[in-house]
């Protein structure tokens, strides 16, 4: 396990780079720049531009940035926003909370909900009950994010003004009831689809599982239905499940980022989006990297789970 | 004629009216009600870009200006009657009470006894001395020094006055002073970069409302100051509250979540139905915005005057304003706003005809060609137009375009990009062929545009200034210098009408209209007003309240 773990450890580290030198590639190529927005709407003239440029070090060559913005990161000094100048790592710890309270949210109920879900489709084949889960999975899966946000919006907020259109907190209040009520929404919209990915999966894997050699066995012994489902298959139909949680981050981080806007919700997705939109390199650059290393982590801890719950697996 | 005199007159007139914008109606809320004897409630405010400058002399957006204005205070500032009103000063400085001297070359300065920063340390006048120097700063990154640059021998003579003398006559210094906040000497003074201090994050000012909170990404939540030196503030806190999509931001304001929805105002498709809430107050607010359609002279056709006539007459501007706007913006043939002390309103009207614009370049030798469109020494007349993309009326408004000037003969693309794209080397260094924009031209609110229109203000041909559209013109030259040097008001008004003459006659634009924002406030809320001589229609916030 040590040794897979080196290994592992080591790919990441050349793949980080690689993700490294081409974010901060295309960012150096993108035309336009931290300025330029800037000098649009407050006016400022060529020379204070060109002033500023300087002061920033955006006129040095690619590789000059490039390795100066690489050796100050390594040594953890991840830079500070072009915007607002606040540092990095502090900018993103303030919205990295507030993303991650919805995806943990959003997957629990996800996982607990599309697994009952695909269990049931699993258990209860071709019943009415599983065409039309496979519907709704089907439809929720190919609705873009934003419509539902905007419906449930119009739907909750607009139409029968139960729940807030947007926002974290009503400002005043910063009660755990407030932050739930303003959650109910987003939640709702990221963790539809996530429900339908994990419902679609459990169907699936019980489906394999439950037409096992041993299951047919149990069976043949006596063994009622519910103990089948309960300690036979879902171990072992569980088992894939666990890749999902890692693999699916990306999707999540995606499917956040949407929400988040729809939504006014002040996590990373939007402030990526907005840094991108600002040219503020640093910011971009910072979650960039802290979001490949969470995919690769997750995607590790995915492998070394499985291998935990099933000692059939070896490492090397 | 450069008149260096100044009379008392003159100079009472000037101050009394720098910026004015004397017809721009003012939706002033008229006292529904007394302000509450007590501070009381809270606005939150809703806006379309986040602000993320806190120190007011480095570069910042209007969304920053509309926070700097609540945190500090300038020596004096222009009200939305176009007054020039003292704030931190004791009295605006004229030749009359012996502020200026006769040739505008020294100020004395006189400050309102006191006055204490938000930490309760005295502001006196070695914070304005500081505050000058500090623009002054090469390793500074100031916003801008335009006039700051000329400050000569800036002497504190006590706590509460302060002279300098004008390397050269300035006459908008007025204006840029209306917009420059003052900063501690005793916090910012003591950091060892101005530029990274603390104190950009956690601003003290003298402004009615103190720093509170921020919440990057999403909301700013500013205090009441309790020792503040003017009236008000009414209310206990103030939040802007950051919504970067515009339907959203329209969203929460109809469900009651944000009590002011301003700068980027309602978007014109929306404004019908915000127009049927209840307990809401819609307002179009004229901005000193001019939307334009920019031609870079430098472009081979676009310096054949006939084509830019041409182009106008071919442009159905009426057809723009109702089909898009639903009529709200002012046609225009100025870059000055309408109201403006400075504006020209005997400018010669814009006519849609395109009958004549063919015939004007059929006579300049433009001729159709195989595919209707003109070509001339082999070189077809045909652009490209560019704007931020995703901008949804200016996209609608360069189909209407395209569709006119292929009437005449001429063939307009689209090539739209990112703002952070348009608006670099693209637009600075005149790389485009056209640009659809809107821009305030004035300095501060004074009508100098010597950065605009001036030969040495070309960026691509070496100029430090604005002049984007590479416009060379000896006349203009002369009168841009003149202007900035005289002081007798009259006399302003000639030159700066004879420059919106010029640059109408040469069509160095294709003027469009005067940009009108639609800006909603809650009916209860009273004091807001708009001012079209400050970026932000939050200047006045300390005098909002909630009535009942």
């Amino acid at each position: 396990m040590t040794q897979y773990l080196l290994k592992r450890g080591g790919q990441s580290l050349v793949l980080l780079l690689l993700v490294s030198l081409i974010g901060f590639g295309i960012l150096y190529l993108s035309p336009g720049g931290p300025l330029s927005q800037l000098a649009q709407s407050s006016n400022m003239a060529q020379e204070d531009i060109d002033r500023l440029t300087r002061s920033m070090g955006l006129d040095r060559p690619f590789l000059i940035q490039y390795a100066d913005w690489l050796l100050r990161m390594v040594r953890g000094d991840w830079g500070a926003s072009y915007r607002d100048g606040i540092g990095v790592l502090a900018t993103i710890g303030s919205h990295i909370g507030a993303t991650l309270s919805l995806m943990a949210v959003s997957t629990v109920i996800a996982a607990l909900l599309g697994g009952v879900i695909g269990i049931w489709g699993a258990v209860r084949r071709h019943s009415l009950m599983d065409a039309l889960s496979s519907v709704g999975a089907m439809i929720a899966l190919s609705i873009p994010t934003f419509w539902f946000g905007l419906m449930a919006i119009y739907l909750f907020s607009i139409k029968l003004g139960w729940l807030p259109a947007g926002n974290q907190q009503t400002f005043g209040d910063g009660s755990f009831l407030d932050l739930a009520h303003h959650m109910i929404a987003p939640v709702m919209v990221l963790a539809l689809v996530e429900t339908a990915v994990w419902a679609r999966f459990m169907r699936s894997s019980m489906i394999e599982t439950l037409e096992q050699d041993y299951i047919r066995t149990a069976r043949a012994k006596g063994v009622g239905g519910r103990a089948i489902i309960v300690s036979h298959a879902l171990r072992n139909a569980l088992l894939p499940m666990i890749t999902l949680v890692g693999l699916q981050f990306p999707t999540l981080l995606g499917g956040a980022l949407i929400t988040e806007t729809v939504f006014s919700w002040p996590g990373m997705g939007r402030l990526f989006f907005d840094s991108l939109e600002y040219r503020d390199y640093p910011v971009v650059m910072g979650i960039l990297m802290l979001s490949a290393i969470m995919v690769m982590l997750g995607s590790l801890l995915a492998d070394v789970l499985y291998a935990i719950a099933d000692p059939r697996i070896r490492m090397d | 004629m450069i008149h260096h005199k100044l009379s008392k007159r003159d100079f009472l007139k000037l101050s009394a009216s720098a910026g004015t914008l004397l017809a721009a109606p003012a939706w002033a809320q008229q006292g529904a009600s007394a302000p509450p004897a007590a501070p009381r409630g809270q606005v939150v405010a809703g806006i379309s870009q986040e602000p993320t400058v806190f120190n007011p002399l480095m570069p910042g957006s209007e969304v920053d200006q509309g926070v700097w204005w609540q945190l500090f205070s300038t020596l004096w500032f222009i009200d939305a009657q176009g007054n020039t009103v003292a704030d931190l000063a004791r009295e605006v400085p004229s030749v009359a009470n012996g502020g200026l001297s006769a040739d505008g070359l020294v100020w004395k300065v006189k400050l309102k006894p006191g006055v204490t920063w938000h930490d309760g340390k005295p502001f006196t006048a070695r914070d304005v001395k500081y505050t000058l120097d500090l623009i002054n700063n090469p390793a500074f990154r100031a916003r801008n020094r335009v006039g700051h640059s000329l400050v000569r021998d800036i002497t504190v003579v006590a706590d509460d006055e302060i002279h300098w003398r004008m390397e050269s006559s300035f006459t908008p210094y007025m204006s840029v002073l209306s917009q420059t906040f003052m900063v501690p000497e005793h916090i910012l003074g003591a950091a060892a970069d101005p530029n990274t201090a603390p104190y950009n994050q956690a601003p003290v000012g003298t402004g009615p409302f103190r720093w509170g909170a921020r919440r990057a990404g999403d909301h700013i939540q500013l205090d009441r100051n309790p020792a503040y030196h003017g009236q008000g503030p009414y209310l206990l806190r103030v939040i802007f509250k950051y919504i970067p999509d515009q339907t959203m931001l329209y969203t929460q304001f109809r469900s009651g979540q944000i009590d002011y929805l301003g700068l980027s105002g309602i978007q014109p498709s929306f404004e019908q139905e915000a127009a049927k809430l209840r307990g809401v107050r819609i307002m179009p607010v004229p901005t000193p915005f001019i939307e334009h359609v920019a031609l870079n002279l430098g472009f081979g056709p676009f310096a054949d005057k006939s084509v830019r006539e041409a182009l106008y007459l071919g442009m159905n501007k009426e057809a723009r304003i109702q089909a898009i706007y639903q009529g709200r913006p002012l046609p225009t043939e100025s870059y000055v706003p309408k109201g403006h002390w400075a504006y020209n309103d005997a400018l010669p009207a814009h006519r849609h005809d395109p009958k004549a614009a063919r015939a004007l370049l059929d006579a300049a030798g433009w001729v159709p060609g195989s595919d209707g469109i003109r070509v001339k020494n082999g070189q077809r007349l045909a652009f490209s137009n560019s704007t931020t993309a995703g901008a949804q009326a200016r996209e609608q408004s360069q189909q209407l375009l395209m569709q006119d000037w292929r009437q005449i003969g001429v063939e307009m693309t689209i090539e739209n990009m990112p703002a952070a794209v348009i608006w670099g080397n693209f637009w600075q260094k005149s790389q485009y062929q056209s640009v659809m924009v809107a821009s305030n031209f004035l300095q501060g609110s004074d009508p100098d545009v010597t950065a605009r229109f001036s030969s040495a203000s070309i960026p691509a041909k070496g100029g430090s200034g604005l002049n984007t559209y590479q416009y060379q013109n000896p006349e203009m030259d002369q009168l841009l210098a003149q202007g900035t040097r005289e002081f007798n008001l009259d006399e302003r008004k000639r030159i700066y009408h004879r420059i919106q003459e010029i640059v109408r006659g040469d069509l160095v634009l294709l003027p469009v209209s005067q940009t009108v924002i639609i800006e909603a406030v809650k009916e209860k809320l009273v004091g807001y007003e708009n001012n079209i001589n400050s970026s932000s229609n939050c200047w006045n916030m300390r005098s909002w309240y909630w009535a009942g």
